[in-house]
């Protein structure tokens, strides 16, 4: 295992850290360009996929827990719905963003920035889990 | 802006939806079972007291329209709760309320522990799907929120104690799946002709278009997806199944919730976007949908005289007391529409009482099987006599909530000189009286086998909410001014806005 694919292997370490950093671009230049929370989730979700199909699915395990895996899918939500909290308590409606800081413009910024990182660490962690229960299901019946 | 008092309830409306969301993924977080369940039935009755606020707002001040992030409608997405849709948001939360106290006691039976926080997270996700599609005052986020309910609803269905659970919820979801496709199609298909997706905008703008094609098939897509989804008799295969599978909390929810909100939804459709002229007299929507009620009161019925599960029993049964729902719609006339609304108001009443009873019958014997029942009535007088209220009320008998439904019914066809039809309403509620005599006979006139073993009374955990179900079925069975009042306005309100 380890001495095959050794393209693939050196190819996916240089590509690995590219795809995660291009997530990250697509996810905070989303709020003035094209991308956002979903597209970067699942570029960021891929890299992972891509990792624990070149190095295995142990080595992707240890890194990524599932129980982990599944508190980041729900504090993305937590975080989407914890700005529409705040806009409310701040005095505007649900999800206004215009009130979170002085002046509109930083406050619309500031809340989709917000939303788009709770949907990004969802679906991210979303799409990596999917992944794992999949190929889980997979091994425990070949054994 | 506003003083904080103020502020914080006029944000009820997005607290219904958001606040289950957020309680939901709590669930997740925090592993421990009761915890879990402490939170979710908090929320679900703090829910309820929310919607008995709106609709008394709503009674006393009209309809409330909310705009979500500050944008104005039609441009922005609004939550917007009349008449109608507060009676059916109270329906949701309040069955969910008692019927998620109930589920400390009966999940143990059947859910392992380890899975009790998700299982409360998928209920409480359901429940904002319901409330969501309930309240919301823009059509694509009807079928989102109905996205949300379905798939949580499947998870829900698939925790039942047998295999067949999984093969009923994969049932079920491929049968919502193409009736959740068909209504994003008809959605889909209005926004083309009406360039909106807000629904007072939509209706203003499709009365400025007249009706064309797109709009008959967007009508005819709407109507076959929410019929789906609310098992009109040829598309209620799933039904049967998934209640019957199902754990027996996650049945006494969906049965009284699930089909409810979808009635709401095609009777949006219908009144408030299309209008009674386009379904009814151009289209004829009628002269489908009354056939359809009227084979599925009968079908329903019979197949459930020959069921030996009680629990399918009363699942065909949902099947027929739909058929009363959407006849009172295919009237489309005052009354007949306020016996379908308060039909839905009293059948989510009575079915989850019964379901209810079901769990209760399963936590103590293990089994909801017609043999299982035998002498029940002298070894869980509590549980069964609350079965004999809520099936009297099924069959229509005065002062309970079935007969206000069946009366108004009954006065409608008369009302509109459909003889025929009125007479057949009485015939099929005799058959209720065959499938509930059957289970009453087993249980009080039959002994118990000698062999069988001890059986307790119902634990007190699951005896409450049952009989606040049954209270409830007998109070507004007698008072009926806010059910059958509140009904009475929204059918004029619907009906007056369609024309």
């Amino acid at each position: 295992m380890v001495t095959r694919h050794v393209i693939l292997r050196s190819l996916s370490k240089v590509l690995i850290p590219l795809i995660m950093l291009f997530a990250l671009y697509v996810q905070f230049h989303g709020d003035y360009g094209p991308g956002g929370g979903f597209q970067a989730g699942v570029i960021f979700g891929a890299g992972i996929i891509l990792y624990s199909l070149i190095f295995g699915l142990p080595k992707a395990r240890m890194v990524f827990r599932l129980r982990v895996l599944q508190i980041i899918m729900a504090s993305g939500v937590l975080l989407y719905g914890s700005v529409g909290i705040a806009t409310i308590l701040k005095g505007g409606n649900f999800l206004d963003y215009n009130v979170l800081a002085h002046d509109p413009v930083h406050g619309q910024h500031l809340g989709i920035l917000l939303v788009e990182l709770g949907v990004g660490l969802t679906v991210c962690s979303v799409m990596a889990t999917l992944f794992f229960l999949f190929t889980e299901r997979r091994r425990r019946e070949d054994v | 802006m506003h003083d904080s008092g103020l502020s914080i309830s006029s944000h009820l409306p997005a607290f219904q939806i958001a606040v289950p969301l957020l309680s939901a993924v709590i669930c997740v977080l925090i592993r421990k079972a009761r915890a879990a369940w402490l939170l979710a039935t908090t929320v679900a009755w703090a829910a309820f007291a929310g919607a008995c606020v709106l609709l008394n707002r709503v009674i006393l001040h009209g309809t409330i329209s909310y705009e979500q992030g500050g944008w104005t409608p039609p441009w922005g997405i609004e939550l917007r709760i009349d008449l109608f849709n507060a009676l059916v948001l109270i329906i949701v939360t309040g069955i969910c309320a008692v019927v998620i106290s109930a589920s400390l006691t009966s999940l143990s039976m059947e859910v392992p522990e380890k899975k009790h926080n998700l299982f409360y997270a998928a209920f409480l996700l359901c429940m904002t799907g319901l409330a969501g599609m309930t309240i919301t005052g823009d059509v694509f986020n009807i079928f989102v929120f109905l996205e949300i309910s379905s798939l949580s609803s499947y998870a829900l269905i698939s925790q039942g104690a047998t295999r067949r659970a999984l093969t009923s919820s994969i049932q079920y979801l491929v049968m919502g799946t193409i009736g959740g496709t068909l209504l994003l199609l008809g959605i889909g298909m209005l926004y083309m002709v009406t360039g909106t997706l807000n629904i007072v905008d939509m209706a203003d703008q499709l009365a400025m278009v007249g009706p064309n094609r797109t709009v008959l098939v967007a009508l005819a897509c709407v109507t076959v997806g929410t019929s789906i989804k609310l098992a009109v008799f040829p598309l209620h295969i799933w039904l049967p199944n998934a209640y019957t599978y199902a754990p027996a909390i996650v049945t006494a929810f969906l049965a009284a919730t699930a089909t409810k909100v979808a009635f709401y939804v095609l009777a949006r459709f219908i009144f408030s976007i299309f209008g009674v002229e386009l379904a009814f007299e151009q289209l004829h929507l009628d002269r489908v949908l009354m056939p359809l009620a009227i084979v599925a009161m009968f079908a329903g019925s019979i197949v459930a005289i020959y069921q030996t599960d009680i629990k399918r029993m009363l699942a065909y049964s949902s099947v027929a007391q739909i058929g009363y729902m959407l006849l009172g719609l295919s009237m489309a006339s005052v009354t007949g529409l306020t016996g379908g609304i308060v039909h839905l108001f009293n059948h989510a009443l009575m079915k989850s009482g019964l379901f209810l009873v079901m769990a209760c019958v399963l936590y103590r014997v293990g089994s909801t099987h017609i043999d299982a029942m035998r002498g029940l009535g002298k070894r869980m007088p509590f549980t069964m006599a609350a079965f004999v209220i809520a099936g009297l009320s099924m069959i229509g008998v005065p002062l309970t909530v079935g007969f206000v439904s069946k009366w108004y019914l009954v006065s409608a066809a008369m009302e509109s000189g459909q003889w025929p039809v009125a007479v057949l309403i009485l015939l099929s509620s005799l058959l209720a009286v065959v499938y509930i005599w059957r289970v009453v006979e087993v249980a009080y006139f039959q002994e118990a086998p000698e062999d069988a073993p001890e059986v307790k009374k119902a634990p007190i955990g699951l005896l409450v909410p049952v009989w606040t179900l049954v209270f409830a079925i007998i109070f507004f069975g007698i008072f009926t001014s806010l059910s059958a009042g509140v009904a009475g306005d929204a059918a004029r309100m619907l009906l007056g806005a369609g024309s």
